[in-house]
């Protein structure tokens, strides 16, 4: 998932080469925790709502596992994105541009954890959730990472998907197949994520101008990526109605999906008009907010559905 | 290196195999949790 996490700017107090040694908090910031945090969440909420049981241990190790492979992927992402990460006032605080942590260490790093986890998956509950994990963690590193996010506007879009993994492998992890109900969770990360992100890249335009990375706002300009923000935000509230039409979901989710939406497609409305200027910010905000409050209206109605 | 960056070397390399032992010892507990589970039949 795209993140939006501001990294701590911590100095250290600076120490020749010959007696560096990298602090385990930088190992930490690399996993991109507070990105972690939502896969987890909906991760969580994948496994929750899928039918069947799975005994605690090994979906609490599924779990770890998402979260695990979340953290390779986004250290795998800051070391490729090591020379644009200097260049972003919003980024420059990483371990790498920091000068806190070499970055080949950050690699195997990374790489080491993208094999463990995808690993510890087949180990816990089989190989049809270790492959889409580890799916995911390629989707994010070769295809967002590597191909679309220095060359395509769209890369948010596409890359997005990325993000959108966990509920589906949570699902998986329980059942050990596909079904519609896990891709229609997947669809609506999809979606948001664009609504999500460029509200933050709203405020970031001139640093991705600055590295040459082709965020909409930058190559299509602040009213067309205010545009698509709507765009996305009432596709968003559209897919999250979809449950409650091919009865996945209640009458207690479809009215928690009816409010929270109307509520995110009027936020992105107020960053459409662009009177207040921090109202991207608040989307941006609230859109994190909307994803934690949607998934838990839908195991809500689940749970409330079962009693 | 001066005394304090002795130091400060010091007590991250401290901190880091700390953190090392703490991830190996959860690992153990893990597979031997993860075997136990899969044993009862708990798996997909």
């Amino acid at each position: 998932m795209p993140d939006g996490t501001l990294p701590a700017e911590r100095t250290l107090a600076p120490m020749s080469a010959q007696a560096h040694v990298t602090d385990a908090r930088d190992y930490v910031a690399l996993l991109k925790p507070r990105v972690m945090a939502l896969v987890v969440y909906t991760g969580l909420c994948g496994l929750l709502l899928a039918p069947g049981g799975l005994h605690p241990v090994l979906a609490a190790t599924a779990v770890l596992c998402i979260a695990l492979g979340a953290g390779a992927a986004g250290a795998i992402n800051m070391w490729y994105d090591r020379d644009i990460d200097a260049g972003m006032r919003r980024t420059r605080g990483r371990p790498i541009p920091a000068g806190r942590m070499a970055p080949g260490e950050a690699l195997s790093f990374g790489v080491g954890l993208a094999v463990g986890s995808v690993l510890l998956m087949h180990l816990a509950v089989g190989w049809p959730a270790a492959a889409m994990l580890a799916l995911s963690i390629g989707f994010y590193v070769f295809i967002y990472t590597i191909w679309l996010k220095r060359r395509t506007p769209q890369n948010i879009v596409i890359g997005g998907a990325a993000g959108a993994f966990p509920p589906v492998i949570g699902w998986v992890a329980v059942t050990g197949q596909l079904a519609i109900e896990p891709l229609i969770l997947f669809a609506i990360i999809f979606l948001w994520t664009p609504a999500h992100f460029w509200a933050l890249a709203l405020n970031c335009a001139q640093d991705y101008a600055r590295v040459g990375v082709p965020m909409l706002p930058v190559v299509s300009g602040e009213r067309e990526t205010r545009r698509q923000i709507v765009v996305y935000a009432a596709a968003t509230m559209a897919a999250s109605l979809v449950p409650l039409l091919v009865g996945m979901s209640g009458l207690l989710y479809g009215i928690a999906a009816a409010l929270l939406g109307a509520m995110l497609v009027w936020k992105a409305w107020r960053v459409l008009q662009a009177r207040d200027p921090a109202a991207p910010g608040r989307m941006f905000g609230y859109s994190i907010l909307y994803l934690f409050a949607l998934f838990g209206a839908f195991v809500a109605d689940a749970a409330a559905s079962v009693l | 290196m001066d005394p304090e960056e002795q130091r400060e070397r010091s007590r991250r390399i401290r901190r880091r195999n700390l953190a090392v032992l703490g991830v190996l010892v959860a690992l153990v507990a893990l597979f031997y949790f993860i075997t136990i589970a899969r044993m009862s039949g708990g798996g997909v």
